[in-house]
């Protein structure tokens, strides 16, 4: 479904990603991991076409995508990113925002269609309880599952997400991620998401993808990844491994300072 | 679905009574009140009567005058605060205004306007702000991205240089001509010209409509840029296009009209508040509201004090801004 060649980027002069190769299937559930200033969020920006990239290609089903119009692409790629604005907008009115790559020209106003898909989005992220309070007085939590929704309403085959469970407390981190699951299990939606929480990734992503500086430090499930060794050279701190007695998934545990001495 | 449609179109109702209110007013009151009955009839049967000529050649193109000018500018608020996402932008703020009064003043002060005809004033104007307009674009929007702090900063300097550059002419100028520069920065609605008038009113109706385009675009630009481009939204040709568009609504304005503050800014926002965020109904509404608006305080501004006739900066400066820290208080109190 994607493809990533030799792909190197950045801002102006500076190049935060470099030789960057990655092929996603269809259907699958991809994390992004590294330590900050890795270039995480940089590599969602190229994947989504904001940033150029400077060498290299990034093509989805076989397209380059810098020859796809932005309209064709926000069909088929949707992106929840970090930054919230869009205040004075109504929850419902935030997600049907989301249909406007569908519009025809010179339509201005929302289709039953619109608002049927609207709802769905809405039932799904179940955001429909609160679809008339404006999106600037929900908890960060209901926010999450409004931009997903928002998200959702492009019907895309790919969505993007950038640290969907930041300052977000566990039930809301669980929720927000259990809903990304579902989605990618029960509508075959294909997912890529930068995460910075080793445990969740390890926890509900297929495939990890490890950068470090800007180079792809390491790829692979979440077993191969997330190693003491690994992560200990990357993240430059004292780890342990262990299974999750459950999920059998790897669980890191950090140690603190005092805690090495014993 | 049904019931945004149906606020929608009683906010254009209640707008348009609004307007077509504040219209009758303004036909009927000043230095000789004409009753609204007799308005009718005049329109038939006046011809060459003093209240036929009082109504249609003097309140009647004040008054379609007002309604372009005060929707002009309001419409280049509204759009200009859209895509900065900024609540202060207002088209003042582009340094226009400042140009376009130093393209006057310039030709009041070596007379061009006695060998060039009293229309050049206008063409001044309009001169001085498609400098302004050109050099801010030129500086910030050809390179491809807006930076919106640099160019409002930009847009600032401009007009500090423009009002010193202003000061140093009144300085130095005769003092007959220092009346009519004065006179112009004051902004005023009173235009002799009805070819102008007809000109001002179709080109900000034909903006309006054009700015119609963008509405869903200016939706999406709420959300922030890389959000809109996340959309499908061509942010870049968008911006460019929306501040050409806003320039030419100022521009018109300020070189027909003069300096009228602060229509541009506190009406978007009053409209902002009450109709809400979506530019489908917002864009409308500002022009209608701002048209009222400025028609309105024009009313008051002629009988104040009548026969004399206050500038009509005055009164949209002193009602919008007292509404406005009013309306401002009010939310903050809610909060």
């Amino acid at each position: 479904m994607l493809e990533i060649k030799d792909l190197t980027c950045g801002y102006d002069t500076k190049f935060i990603l470099q030789d960057i190769n990655l092929k996603v299937e269809d259907k699958e559930l991809i994390g992004i991991i590294g330590p900050n200033g890795s270039g995480k969020t940089t590599l969602l920006r190229a994947i989504s076409g904001v940033l150029k990239p400077k060498k290299g290609t990034v093509s989805f089903a076989g397209k380059d995508i810098c020859q796809i119009g932005r309209r064709e692409l926000a069909k088929t790629v949707a992106v929840v990113s970090q930054n919230f604005e869009g205040a004075g907008f109504s929850v419902e009115e935030f997600i049907l925002l989301g249909r406007m790559p569908h519009f025809q020209k010179l339509q201005f106003l929302e289709t039953q269609k619109d608002f049927q898909i609207a709802q769905e989005c809405m039932a799904k992220t179940s955001t429909t309880k609160f679809k008339n309070q404006p999106i600037d007085q929900i908890s960060g939590g209901e926010r999450q599952l409004a931009l997903i929704a928002r998200a959702l309403a492009q019907e895309p085959k790919l969505l993007l997400l950038d640290e969907p469970t930041a300052h977000l407390d566990i039930t809301h981190q669980v929720g927000v991620l259990d809903l990304i699951k579902r989605l990618n299990r029960e509508f075959g939606l294909t997912v890529i998401m930068v995460l910075h929480d080793l445990n969740l990734a390890s926890e509900y992503c297929h495939r990890l993808v490890l950068l470090n500086q800007g180079k792809m430090h390491k790829i692979g499930s979440p077993e191969e990844v997330l190693t003491y060794q690994i992560i200990e050279e990357v993240y430059k701190t004292v780890v342990v491994v262990r299974r999750n007695p459950i999920s059998a998934k790897p669980f890191v545990f950090v140690i603190s300072e005092e805690a090495r001495k014993i | 679905m049904d019931k945004k449609i149906f606020r929608w179109i009683s906010w254009l109702l209640i707008l348009g009574g609004l307007l077509l209110g504040i219209s009758a007013l303004s036909l009927c009151v000043g230095s000789s009140g004409i009753p609204l009955k007799k308005i009718v009839s005049l329109i038939f049967t006046g011809r060459g009567t003093s209240a036929h000529t009082i109504l249609f050649d003097i309140r009647l193109p004040r008054l379609i005058l007002g309604l372009a000018i005060g929707g002009a500018l309001s419409l280049a608020g509204v759009i200009l605060q859209g895509m900065f996402r900024n609540p202060l932008v207002e088209p003042y703020t582009l340094g226009i205004s400042g140009a376009a009064a130093l393209g006057v003043a310039l030709n009041i002060v070596f007379r061009f306007h006695q060998t060039l005809g009293i229309l050049s004033l206008p063409v001044f104007g309009f001169l001085g702000a498609v400098t302004a307009i050109l050099l801010v674009y030129s500086l910030y929007i050809r390179k491809g991205i807006i930076k919106a702090q640099g160019l409002l900063l930009t847009g600032v300097m401009i007009s500090f240089i423009c009002s010193s550059l202003i000061m140093l002419i009144m300085a130095i100028a005769r003092s007959e001509d220092l009346h009519g520069i004065v006179f112009w920065i004051m902004g005023s609605l009173e235009e002799p010209n009805w070819l102008l008038i007809k000109v001002t009113f179709l080109i900000s109706i034909f903006l309006l409509f054009v700015s119609y385009l963008f509405c869903l675009d200016l939706n999406g630009l709420a959300l922030g840029e890389e959000e809109a481009v996340h959309l499908g939204i061509n942010v870049e040709r968008t911006k460019r296009l929306l501040f050409i568009i806003a320039s030419l609504l100022t521009g018109v304005s300020v070189s027909v009209a003069g300096i009228i503050g602060f229509v541009g800014l506190v009406v978007p926002h009053f409209v902002r508040m009450y109709v809400g965020q979506d530019h489908r109904i917002l864009l409308i509404s500002s022009f209608l509201c701002g048209g009222g608006f400025l028609v309105f305080c024009d009313t008051l501004a002629r009988i104040i004090i009548a026969p004399m006739e206050l500038p009509v900066g005055v009164i949209t400066g002193i009602l919008g801004g007292s509404l406005f820290v009013y309306a401002l208080y009010r939310k903050v109190a809610k909060l």
